[in-house]
């Protein structure tokens, strides 16, 4: 049990996908009647963990088990970066994927959790290939990008996707040597490295998320080579989840068909209130969290 | 393109779920066992047309009966000749499922019961030795469904201990293959006594 495998292979059942983020029973059910693959259980969405303030922390486990006990479907958890109890006591609620997430406040300003010391998988986000090979170093057996969580922009997103993509094609043709210095650079094994550009893509699945807020922007995500998505507030801030959650499912299905595509955008109604990122603080910046 | 027409057709629904990985065992098992296939992503009923057999990943079968619902795909997916589902595929194909969400709907091509999540969260996944007609393979439990043949023509394929874990099905010229666990990541057998049928 818990073999990178059996950790890995979950994700690979994830693929072409939407997690959602869900609050509570209600919403949970609601997102597995619209086709998500998995749920995330949290206190609060990120635009209103944004609006709050304070210290964002793990979910209170009586919430966790009230999704789990309200849908079939894989429940994942949040815990802070480096906060291993937090990650304990979620194994120990038996959700099916902790991530070790920069939307909650960073517990640990020097180390992510070991992953590797877990049966439960890990998803961690990232912004650059190195962010994502130090992860999967430490034992995440799935990758996002960070984007810009609770904004409903997905600039951030974009460029962590097109960043990752780069930064792997451009490994492409590099001799042992510059792929040593790379990994020396990025500050992981040479190995993983030598199998990122062997592969021509990460060696774990890799969903988008921070900011999706629309069937086009799902869609987008997927063109540019994610293998799913994670929705946080994009479905339940907006003024008709039900109907917005099963055309974001049905964007992410099909999404290098612009007609569906089209016909799962009609009528919506208003999304999520958005932020521009640029007017937003250093410290308001949840994506520069972690290392 | 002469040599295509006569090529075996074979779809893999790739709504959602697992859709690469049987790709590549297909394209695999096709190259071992020099049946040429050529292999269609099916998302559309127009995809659904004329193929020889599917493959139903693994994923989210509430995901999966969503959307093949939203496409209209059951009625052409019910008539195809040969049909392969691992995991989640095996519950699409399963004649009576335990842990349906309500309202959720299937295939029931087969006589077989599926489970749903019957090993429990995902701390309950695991790899195992599993004895089959094919000999020995590593198999690879993810969330998995239990299944179990009703009546005699559903013939066990594989076994974990005492349980079965694969089965397969002829019903008249129809061939049903089910498996609770991955074989599309470990093994190209079952992918290529499908590509036989």
């Amino acid at each position: 049990m818990g073999t990178f495998a059996v950790k890995a292979g979950l994700a690979q059942m994830l693929k072409g996908g939407v997690i959602m983020d869900v609050i509570n029973a209600e919403q949970a059910k609601l997102a597995e009647d619209a086709g998500a693959v998995a749920v995330m259980a949290l206190e609060a969405v990120p635009a209103d963990i944004r609006r709050l303030g304070g210290v964002a922390r793990m979910s209170d486990p009586r919430r966790i088990k009230e999704i789990r006990a309200a849908v079939s479907i894989p429940v994942m958890a949040k815990c802070r970066i480096g906060h291993f109890v937090e990650a304990q006591v979620l194994e120990s609620l038996k959700v099916d994927y902790i991530d070790e997430s920069e939307v909650l406040t960073v517990a640990d300003a020097q180390h992510h959790i070991d992953k590797w010391a877990f049966s439960v998988p890990f998803v961690c986000g990232c912004r650059d290939l190195g962010e994502a090979l130090r992860r999967i170093s430490e034992g995440a057996a799935m990758i996002r990008t960070k984007g810009e969580a609770g904004t409903g922009n997905i600039i951030e997103a974009v460029r962590h996707i097109r960043t990752v993509n780069e930064e792997i094609a451009g490994l492409k043709g590099m001799g042992k040597k510059e792929i040593a210095q790379s990994a020396h650079d990025m500050r992981v094994p040479v190995s993983l490295v030598e199998k990122v550009a062997e592969l021509g893509r990460l060696p774990v699945v890799n969903f988008a998320a921070g900011g999706i807020a629309t069937p086009a922007d799902a869609a987008l995500c997927m063109q540019l080579g994610c293998d799913g998505v994670f929705v946080g507030s994009g479905i339940f801030k907006s003024s008709d989840p039900e109907r917005r959650a099963l055309s974001i499912v049905d964007a992410v299905a099909h999404y290098d068909e612009p007609g569906k595509i089209a016909a799962a955008s009609e009528g919506l109604g208003k999304p999520m209130d958005s932020l521009d990122v640029n007017t937003l603080a250093p410290e308001q910046r949840l994506s520069k969290r972690g290392i | 393109m002469a040599g295509a027409e006569r090529m075996k057709r074979i779809g893999v629904l790739s709504l959602q779920g697992g859709v690469e990985e049987h790709i590549n065992a297909l394209l695999s098992a096709s190259a071992k066992c020099a049946i040429p296939a050529q292999i269609v992503e099916v998302r559309t009923q127009e995809d659904a047309e004329g193929l020889d057999g599917i493959i139903l990943p693994g994923g989210e079968s509430t995901a999966i009966s969503r959307l093949m619902e939203r496409e209209n795909l059951f009625p052409s997916v019910l008539k195809i000749r040969k049909i392969f589902g691992t995991c989640a595929g095996a519950i699409m194909l399963a004649r009576k499922v335990e842990g349906a969400v309500i309202g959720q709907r299937f295939l029931s091509l087969m006589d077989i019961a599926a489970s749903r999540n019957a090993y429990g969260s995902q701390l309950s996944s695991f790899e195992a030795r599993l004895t089959t007609v094919f000999g020995t393979i590593n198999g690879v439990f993810i969330r998995a469904p239990k299944i179990t043949p009703m009546g005699k023509d559903c013939q066990p394929m594989a076994f974990h201990g005492e349980e079965v874990v694969a089965a397969y099905q002829k019903k008249g010229d129809r061939h049903f293959l089910a498996t609770s666990f991955h074989p599309e990541l470990t093994t190209t057998k079952f992918h290529e006594f499908f590509l036989k049928l």
